[in-house]
Formats: C-alpha cells, sequence, structure tokens
C-alpha cells in the first residue's frame, strides 16, 4: 500500500481545512455524535473512566489480600451503605468487588477500549471509508454500553443477597444468582448485560457491514490490515454468541421474578444448563477481548520491524480459525461440574487446538521482528511486552485445557494468574501499544516517548509481581475469590500487593502524565509520525484527521501488498 | 457535510435519538427491575422508559423513511442495510438457540432428581399436553399461508400492482393476528401452567418469545401497509417492505422447529386434551 499512501497524503491534506470550519457545537458534536472518530473517543474515554474504577476496585482487593484475616472489608461495606455490616455482610462485600472488578474490566473496560475505541477509529480510516455504515446505530451502541454501565453501578448500592451489592461474579452463575440473591442488585447487574449486550450485537452488525461493503476501491479482503481481520473476526464471534448470553440471563430474570425453574432442581431446571449457556457466549468472549489486540500488535510489529508482517495469509485466517474453533471449547470451564469423561475429552482435545492457530501468529511476529530493522519506540515496546506475556498466559492456558490437570487447579489463583496473563497483560498491552501507536494520531499531539517507556516499564515489573507468584500460590491450593487465607501464603500475597499493586500503580500516574502534558504541550504531530513502514491508509490522513475523511475515496493499486 | 462528497456513502448529520433510545432503554430496565421487586413508582418509570422507546423507534424509522425519499439510499447503502437486516436476523436465530438449548437439555435429559419431572419427559406430573395436531397443526399452517400472502404482495409490488400490494399484506396480516389470537387461547386454556417446572418453563418462554416477535413482524407489516397506502414503495426500491418479509419469514421458520421439537416430537405419545 505503500506506494498509494504517497500520493494520497497530498489530496486529503488538501480536504482538511475547511473541514475542521464545520464541526457541530458542544453537545451535537459529543451527545449526538454520528462521526465515527468522534464516537471512537467517547468510547475510549469511558473505558479509560471505567478502567480507573475497575482498577481502584482490584487496589480494595489486593489490599485485604495483603495480608491473612479480614481488614477493609467492614469499612467498605459501609461505603456501599451496609449499616453495621454483619460478619456474612462484610464477606459479601468481597464477593460484590470480585463481581464489580471483572464486569467493569470485561465489558465496560476492555471492550469499549478495542472494539468501541480502536475499531471505531481505525477500521474506517484503514479501509479508506468515509465512516462506519450505520453512523447512528454506531452512536446508540456507546450510549447502550454507557446505560449499562449505570445500571451496573446502581447495582453496587443496592441490597443484593447476603449484602449489598450483585455477589454473583462476571459469570452470574446459578443459582447464586436466582435463590441466592434476592435483593434488587442482581437484577441491575444482570439489565447491565442485556443494555451493554445489545450496543455491542449493534456494533457487530455495524462493523460487519462497513468491513464487508466500505473498502475502497481495489482493497479485496486478501489485502485488508490484520488489524481490520481481527475486528471482522472479532464482530462475528460478538453477533453470534451475545445472544445466546442475552437468552441465559433472560432465564435467570424469568427464574428470579416469574417463577420459572430453568435452573432451580426443584422444578427440573439444571445449574449446569446456565454454565452451558454462559461459556457458549463466555470463551468466544474471552477472544473478543484479544483478537482486537493480536491486530494491534501485528500493525505495530510489522510498522517498527520495517517489514511486512510475515505470513500475511496465515496471520488472518490463524484469527479465523482461532474464532471458530473458539466456539466449539466451551465446557473446559466446566470440568469440575460432573461432566463425563469422553466429554471432558473432547474439550480437552478442542482446547488444545486452539494453541496451534495461536502459535501461528506468536511465531509470525518473531518472524516478522527477526531480521527487521527494530526501531524500539514504545508501542512495539509494548507490543513485545504483550508477545511474551501472552504466550506465558497461552502457555499457562494449555496446562489448564487439560480437563486432569484442571481438576486440581480449578477455581485456584493458578487461574487467576493465567487469565491475568493472557488479558491483563495480553489484552491491555496490547490496548496501551495501540495507544501509543495511535494517539498522536487521534489527538494530533505527540506523546513523550521517554514516559511512555517508563510506563511500560513499571507496568511490565508490576504486573509480574502481582501476577506471577501467583501461580506458586495456585499450585500450592489458594483458592480464589476467597478474601482470607491461612498464613502460609502471605509472603506472595504481600509481595503482589505491596510492591506489584504500588508500582503499577506508578505506571498509571505516569500514563495519565503522559496523556496531560501531551494534550498540554506535546508537538504537533505529522501526518505520518512513524515513517515509510507505517503505511496502511490512516497515515494519508493529517494528524488528526479531518472530520470527514476520505470524500474522495483512495484507491488501492493493484501491485500493492499489505 | 463540508466539502464536496464524491462517494455513495451516507453521511449523516448529528442525531439525538440515540442518546434518547439508550436512556429509555436503561430507564425501562430499571423500572422493570424496581417493578419485580414492588419498590415504589417502578411502574411509572417502566412507562416512561417504554414511551421513550416507542418514541425512539418511531422517530428513528421515521428519519430513516424520509431520507429513502431523499435519495440517500443509494445502491450501496441500500446494500448496507441487506448486511444490517441478515445480521440482525442472524443475532435473533443465536437468541432462539439459546432457548432451544434449554428445551433439548431438559427433553433430552429429563431430570431424576425432581419429583415432578420423575425422569421422563414430558415430565410426570402433567397428566396431559396439548396435542400437536390440534391447534398447533393449524397455527403452522396459517404461518406458511402467510409466508405465501406476503410473497404475493411482494410480486405485486415488484409488478406494480399496488392493488395486490395492499391485498397480499392485508392477507399476511390478518394471518398473523390470527397465529396470535390463536397462541393466546392456546395459552389461556393449556393443561399446565407457566413456569413451576422445566416444561412449563421451556415452553412458555421459547414459544413466548417467538409470539412476541411475531407480533413485532405483524407491527412492521402494519407499517408496510400504511406505508404502501400512503404511495410508498416503488418496484425496484422497498428495501422496508423486503426486511419485513425477511422478518416475516424468519419467525414463520422459529415456528416450524418450535412446532416439529416442542409440539411434535417433546409430545409424543403423551395424552393430550
Amino acid at each position: 500500500m505503500a506506494t498509494t499512501a504517497d500520493h494520497l497524503q497530498a489530496h486529503d491534506d488538501g480536504h482538511a481545512h475547511h473541514d475542521h470550519d464545520h464541526k457541530p457545537g458542544f453537545f451535537a458534536r459529543w451527545f449526538m455524535s454520528t462521526n465515527h472518530k468522534d464516537i471512537g473517543t467517547l468510547y475510549l474515554i469511558f473505558a479509560v473512566f471505567a478502567g480507573v474504577i475497575g482498577g481502584a476496585i482490584s487496589g480494595l482487593m489486593r489490599l485485604e489480600l495483603a495480608h491473612p484475616g479480614i481488614q477493609y472489608l467492614g469499612k467498605i461495606a459501609t461505603f456501599f451503605g451496609a449499616v453495621n455490616p454483619t460478619f456474612d455482610q462484610t464477606l459479601h462485600t468481597w464477593n460484590a468487588l470480585i463481581s464489580a472488578h471483572g464486569l467493569i474490566m470485561v465489558f465496560f473496560m476492555v471492550m469499549p477500549a478495542m472494539i468501541g475505541g480502536f475499531g471505531n477509529w481505525f477500521v474506517p480510516l484503514m479501509i479508506g471509508a468515509p465512516d462506519m455504515a450505520f453512523p447512528r446505530m454506531n452512536n446508540i451502541s456507546f450510549w447502550l454500553t454507557f446505560a449499562g454501565f449505570c445500571s451496573l453501578m446502581a447495582s453496587a448500592f443496592l441490597p443484593g443477597g447476603t449484602g449489598i451489592g450483585a455477589g454473583t461474579g462476571w459469570t452470574v452463575y446459578a443459582p447464586l444468582s436466582t435463590s441466592g440473591s434476592p435483593g434488587p442488585s442482581v437484577d441491575f447487574a444482570i439489565f447491565a448485560l442485556h443494555l451493554a449486550g445489545a450496543g455491542s450485537i449493534m456494533g457487530a452488525i455495524n462493523f460487519i457491514t462497513t468491513i464487508f461493503n466500505m473498502r475502497a476501491p481495489g482493497m479485496t479482503l486478501h489485502k485488508m490490515p490484520l488489524f481490520v481481520w481481527s475486528e471482522l473476526v472479532t464482530a462475528f464471534l460478538l453477533l453470534l454468541s451475545l445472544p445466546v448470553l442475552a437468552a441465559a440471563i433472560t432465564m435467570l430474570i424469568t427464574d428470579r421474578n416469574f417463577g420459572t425453574t430453568f435452573f432451580d432442581q426443584a422444578g427440573g431446571g439444571d445449574p449446569v444448563l446456565y454454565q452451558h449457556l454462559f461459556w457458549f457466549f463466555g470463551h468466544p468472549e474471552v477472544y473478543i477481548m484479544i483478537l482486537p489486540g493480536f491486530g494491534m500488535v501485528s500493525q505495530i510489529v510489522s510498522t517498527f520491524s520495517k517489514k511486512p508482517v510475515f505470513g500475511y495469509l496465515g496471520m488472518a485466517y490463524a484469527m479465523v480459525a482461532i474464532g471458530v474453533v473458539g466456539f466449539v471449547v466451551w465446557a473446559h470451564h466446566m470440568y469440575t461440574t460432573g461432566l463425563s469423561v469422553n466429554t471432558k475429552m473432547y474439550f480437552t482435545a478442542a482446547t488444545m487446538v486452539i494453541a496451534v492457530p495461536t502459535g501461528i501468529k506468536i511465531f509470525s511476529w518473531i518472524a516478522t521482528m527477526w531480521g527487521g530493522s527494530l526501531e524500539f519506540k514504545s508501542p512495539l515496546v509494548w507490543a513485545m511486552g504483550m508477545i511474551f506475556l501472552f504466550t506465558v498466559g497461552g502457555v499457562t492456558g494449555v496446562v489448564l485445557s487439560n480437563g486432569g490437570v484442571d481438576d486440581v487447579l480449578h477455581d485456584t489463583y493458578y487461574v487467576v494468574a493465567h487469565f491475568h496473563y493472557v488479558l491483563s497483560m495480553g489484552a491491555v498491552f496490547s490496548i496501551f501499544a495501540g495507544f501509543y501507536y495511535w494517539f498522536p494520531k487521534m489527538s494530533g499531539r505527540m506523546h513523550s516517548e521517554f514516559l511512555a517507556h517508563v510506563h511500560f516499564w513499571l507496568t511490565f515489573i508490576g504486573v509480574n509481581i502481582i501476577f506471577f507468584p501467583q501461580h506458586f500460590l495456585g499450585l500450592q491450593g489458594m483458592p480464589r475469590r476467597i478474601p482470607d487465607y491461612t498464613p502460609a501464603y502471605e509472603k506472595w500475597n504481600a509481595l503482589s500487593t505491596e510492591w506489584g499493586y504500588s508500582i503499577v500503580g506508578v505506571g498509571v500516574i505516569v500514563f495519565f502524565l503522559n496523556i496531560g502534558w501531551s494534550l498540554v504541550a506535546g508537538k504537533k504531530a505529522e501526518g505520518n509520525y512513524w515513517g515509510p513502514h507505517a503505511n496502511t491508509l490512516e497515515w494519508t490522513l493529517s494528524s488528526p484527521p479531518p472530520f470527514h475523511q476520505y470524500e474522495t475515496l483512495p484507491v488501492i493499486d493493484d501491485k500493492a501488498h499489505h | 457535510m463540508a466539502g464536496t462528497k464524491n462517494h455513495d456513502y451516507h453521511i449523516l448529520p448529528p442525531d439525538i435519538w440515540p442518546l434518547v433510545g439508550a436512556m429509555s432503554a436503561l430507564t425501562t430496565t430499571s423500572g422493570g427491575a424496581m417493578t419485580m421487586h414492588g419498590l415504589a413508582g417502578g411502574k411509572y418509570i417502566l412507562l416512561l422508559g417504554f414511551a421513550g422507546l416507542i418514541l425512539t423507534f418511531f422517530s428513528w424509522f421515521s428519519n430513516i423513511i424520509s431520507e429513502a425519499h431523499a435519495g440517500d439510499h443509494t445502491p450501496v447503502v441500500q446494500l448496507h442495510l441487506r448486511y444490517g437486516m441478515i445480521l440482525f436476523i442472524a443475532s435473533e436465530v443465536m437468541f432462539f438457540v439459546g432457548w432451544f438449548w434449554a428445551f433439548f437439555d431438559f427433553s433430552l435429559f429429563p431430570s431424576e432428581i425432581s419429583k415432578a419431572i420423575g425422569g421422563q419427559w414430558p415430565p410426570k406430573e402433567l397428566e396431559s399436553v396439548l396435542n400437536a395436531f390440534d391447534l398447533p397443526l393449524l397455527n403452522t399452517l396459517i404461518l406458511l399461508c402467510s409466508g405465501t400472502t406476503v410473497t404475493w404482495a411482494h410480486h405485486c409490488l415488484i409488478h406494480g400492482d399496488r392493488d395486490g400490494l395492499k391485498k397480499g399484506l392485508i392477507a399476511t396480516i390478518l394471518l398473523g393476528l390470527l397465529f396470535t389470537s390463536i397462541q393466546a387461547y392456546e395459552y389461556v386454556h393449556a393443561p399446565f401452567p407457566f413456569g413451576k417446572d422445566t416444561y412449563g418453563s421451556a415452553f412458555y418462554m421459547a414459544t413466548g418469545f417467538h409470539g412476541f416477535h411475531v407480533i413485532i413482524g405483524t407491527i412492521f407489516l402494519i407499517v408496510c401497509l400504511m406505508r404502501a397506502v400512503a404511495g410508498h414503495f416503488t418496484p425496484r426500491q422497498h428495501f422496508g417492505f423486503e426486511a419485513a418479509a425477511w422478518y416475516w419469514h424468519f419467525v414463520d421458520v422459529v415456528w416450524l422447529f418450535l412446532f416439529v421439537a416442542i409440539y411434535v416430537w417433546g409430545n409424543w405419545g403423551f395424552p393430550t386434551e
């Protein structure tokens, strides 16, 4: 695409000026938006906000876990409105915290950042489209996500089961979420998922339609940047998995309020059915959270290795394979529910198969870097951090995929370590990689590379101190979702909190300083500030791009490569 | 907006309805949760939310229709609408997959623990179930018939026969209303209650969501009829009609699966009223 990019530069810059004068007023621009870039910005700001809340909750959790015994939960329970909480109500607060942390990070931080934020901003820019296919539906997707967040926040202050807040875990398993949690809190939390889910389904429809129909003339599917491929696969996963979750949580609502017995054994119902329905959604969901990260890492590694990505088609179809196989492995989350041995064997084998396309991705990134002229700019550093840490999480994933091994490790901190390596390191590192890659493109101001590197190292060291010891804790048998533990586990837990979380916390402050400083005093960003090897279409535009870009569509020439 | 647009895509001005719609949805769910817990004012909040949603749907679709008339729906934009509708229907199919999953779990593996079920399907405690080859079969024929009448309407539309279009639509709508009425009659007279056990849960929720979709589809067709009367749709451009027809065929197909699985297979050999 390099050749196309060069001759388009002049043309689109020419357009930029007069467009700047025609942005709508403040309210219309931010509350009634039909512009993919503004909606992307809203999503990103929202994700940062939700991430801070979700991160603060994990701070409360680490604080409580630093030492054995119950130290802070009573005060936290009082903050959420409990009056003289009993011991059980105090412990319930723990359940409420872990549930809120999970739900916020999955539905209101990672997904809005990766799909709503970067997807909205860069899918149209990278395929040469002036906007998304359905600009108004794009906006309601955002506001429904916001509405879902409001509903979840309300649930935190309402009576749940034993105490205040929804203490069901992010999985909302029955019967804890049905007969175990009679208060309105859980209904608000479930409706939060309905609202956010409806927004995501509409977002998925929008992305698929946009990517299939609005690619610039000449951009065949096989010339499409890998980030766009990743969002396409993600959108299909959302479209096909979320409605099943919607059905499952609707069953929860009717079991709770209208006397159905889907998950109530007295009426012949089956709590394991809920788990099947949930994980039929939940497993594709974990790929929904990482695939856009794969896409971003591919763009970034290629740009800063100054080489086209190794094995482009393999990379694209590896994501398709991960998406397809991701639909038939769900019960590996349920090995301890009493599945038959044959079922466990199938799900073990099928789950291990996913390591193949995932391996294709990891090795292709390495092969892209191999022999490349590496330039260690902040996006590449974060992307390499992602590749390394995601691989660690991937390898523990292969361990856990084994039904026999999982019998032992299920619901221990080993699982917590595993999914935080793939998510709060895999997904979050790729979000920061994408953020530093595109922040100047979005804001028009260069960030400080120095602070971005400081942020990286603090985060890299911090998260490893938080989560690596959790492998040991898990292998020693420390159960997850419990606020207290035997003193034998204290050393690693104290380290995790006192060093790990604190260091990451400093890193977050550096991140905010960097954004604040850049927005106020950052150097103005050029159209293509990473140089000629950043050769997808967004680099042909000014930074920030004009309010409406590509008023004349770019044409991809036949010989261009991806 | 500014500049010269040299492409056929539809760039839209800012619009308030997405915000209103999302906030109405939040109001609806909050009012719903409050009502379910008997909290004061819940009902009114629920109604307010519903009113907001209805207003949003009305205004939003009205805007789409006037944009179509203003010529904003170029061939590529029409293609977007087609993709959007097909993908929406795909997501709806997956929604029903969830309900069928529950039904097959209960019917293929009836609970041994629950005395009410007694390890058999239909459950032991039931004395009788609905006869699939009575009103349900009639309903099947009604829906299949309505599938042909909507195709008749479409055919007339394509060939410029406005009168036939309206007649076909009226027939389809009446068949839809007839279906819904018969379902309502069956619900009232069914020998088993809502909820209580897995039979009453899976049956009413699966057929209930289908019935709800039939009602939505009927409203969609009524809007099409009103638009046909108002002179909308041309033989070449009538996506609103096609979307309604696709949706109608979708609810038809879901019914066939419900009929075969829940009414015929699930009730096989069991006493009926």
